[in-house]
């Protein structure tokens, strides 16, 4: 058994007095992938944002690499490092060109030299096939290469866990696919480890080990991939499954 | 319409144009100072400093600027603090230039999305990281046309300090009128003079807008 590298305890989380989240658990091993499921609305997006203080939660606890973390500002900006997002709505920052989004982190955060910084983004940006894009804007590209880009921006960071909230769900469909390839890439060759929510349920069950179903803030199942999408423990489930294969 | 009293009043309009301007870039100059301080404040929210930022921006914002001149030129020499005119004329601008620019440049910052602000925080920039890399940039060029419009108006509010004579373009109109008792030529000049300032520099604006309009793109 792989090591655990996050563990959610308990986890409540309110806005104003209605609960959104109820004793969320679970637990993620180094190069695991999750698949964070259900329909609209469940809090698949609070959750994820809970897992790097970009919503506080309410009551709960969190540990990466085994230790409990205390959610203070500083800590945060730590553990971020640590755990890389990518959001539905790409956001490079639009003031910036695509080598300065990629750089600041390292440089800015992490106190990389610049050509160091600039290394590791040629390097990834040619992974992604958009080495040619150092000096573009974000409005000059496709919402399929801002995607690739937002991905390589959290890469650069060296991150040992990958957060993608939804981040097809706006692209174009013949968009999709190349960076749906690069998500399975980055499992497959670099054991990654992943959470991720996703309407592509074809995408889900090639890529997750693991898969979360919540509804209304509640873990339904916390089930292996396999056994998830042929054979759901929920009858919520598998209405869901049902649903999506419209 | 004589054309021989147009060309006598030329030298006078002049420098009446000469110390609109001269007033008005210090004037703008001192706003946009005071403004970007007191968003930069507001926006860190540095305790009790905000509050009274805040209630200066009501008032600056709430009187008018004949007031506030009036204030500084007639009331501050009672206790014994006498500024010269054009000093007024400065302060006043500044006073109330201030409040208006701070406005301008606080709607840029708040108009930065919060997915952008999420975007710089995952990847663990600090709040102040992300202010200087990411929110002012961008909330710089949504303000823009804000700015550029407060830097119009304050422009004209400048022929407000023709009461506490300052001799600028208005004042020199007026005084010629009271002299020669010709209000046709003069008044035509003095709108002509004004339009010389604010129509080209109105569009050298909007061409700056154009130009740092990224910003608000998005994405
Ligand atoms: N900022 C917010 N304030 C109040 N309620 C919110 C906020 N964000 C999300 N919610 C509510 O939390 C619930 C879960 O939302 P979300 O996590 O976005 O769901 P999902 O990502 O699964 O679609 C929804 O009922 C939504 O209305
Ligand atoms: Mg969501």
């Amino acid at each position: 058994m792989a090591k655990e590298i996050l563990r959610v305890e308990k986890l409540n989380k309110f806005y104003a007095k209605q609960q959104i989240l109820y004793d969320v658990d679970f637990s993620i091993a180094q190069g695991e992938v999750l698949a964070l499921l259900g329909p609209s609305g469940s809090g698949k997006s609070t959750l994820i944002r809970c897992l790097n203080g970009l919503e506080e939660f309410s009551t709960g606890d969190l540990f990466f690499d085994g230790q409990k973390m205390v959610p203070t500002e500083k800590n945060w900006q730590q553990i971020r490092q640590k755990i890389g997002m990518v959001f539905q709505s790409y956001d490079l920052f639009s003031n910036l060109t695509v080598l300065e989004n990629i750089v600041l982190g390292p440089i800015k955060v992490q106190k990389k030299s610049r050509s160091q910084a600039v290394q590791i983004a040629t390097r990834l940006l040619k992974r992604v096939g958009l080495a040619d894009y150092l000096q573009t804007y974000p409005r000059q590209l496709s919402g399929g290469q801002k995607q690739r880009i937002a991905i390589v921006r959290a890469l650069a960071l060296h991150p040992e866990v990958m957060l993608f909230d939804e981040v097809t769900a706006s692209l174009d469909p013949e968009m999709v696919r190349g960076v749906l390839e690069i998500i399975k890439e980055l499992s497959e060759k670099d054991n990654m480890t992943m959470i991720i929510v996703t309407h592509e349920m074809n995408f889900a069950e090639q890529i997750a080990d693991r898969v979360l179903f919540l509804e209304d803030g509640h873990i339904l199942e916390n089930t292996p991939s396999k056994q998830f999408f042929v054979n759901s423990q929920t009858e919520r489930a598998r209405e869901f499954l049902e649903s999506m294969k419209f | 319409m004589d054309t021989n009293i147009i060309q006598a009043a030329i030298p006078k309009f002049i420098e009446g144009f000469k110390v609109t301007i001269w007033l008005s870039l210090i004037g703008i100059i001192g706003a946009l100072i005071v403004g970007l301080i007191c968003s930069l404040l507001q926006y860190f929210k540095v305790p009790i400093v905000s509050k009274i930022i805040s209630a200066y921006i009501e008032l600056s914002r709430n009187t008018p600027l004949l007031i506030q001149l009036f204030f500084l030129y007639y009331a501050f020499p009672v206790i014994g603090l006498k500024l010269s005119a054009t000093f007024c004329g400065f302060i006043g601008l500044t006073f109330l230039g201030g409040s208006y620019m701070s406005e301008a440049f606080s709607g840029g910052f708040n108009g930065v999305s919060n997915t952008q602000i999420d975007a710089g925080k995952a990847i663990g920039m600090s709040r102040r990281q992300l202010a200087r890399y990411v929110v002012f940039p961008q909330g710089l060029s949504l303000s823009m046309p804000a700015l550029s419009a407060n830097i119009i108006f304050l422009i004209k509010e400048t022929s407000i300090f023709s009461v506490i004579a300052i001799p600028e373009l208005t004042n020199t109109a007026l005084d010629l009128i009271g002299i020669y008792y010709r209000s046709n030529e003069y008044l035509l000049m003095l709108v002509i003079a004004y339009a010389i300032i604010l129509i080209p520099l109105s569009i050298v604006l909007t061409i700056l807008e154009r130009r740092v309009r990224y910003g608000s793109f998005g994405n």
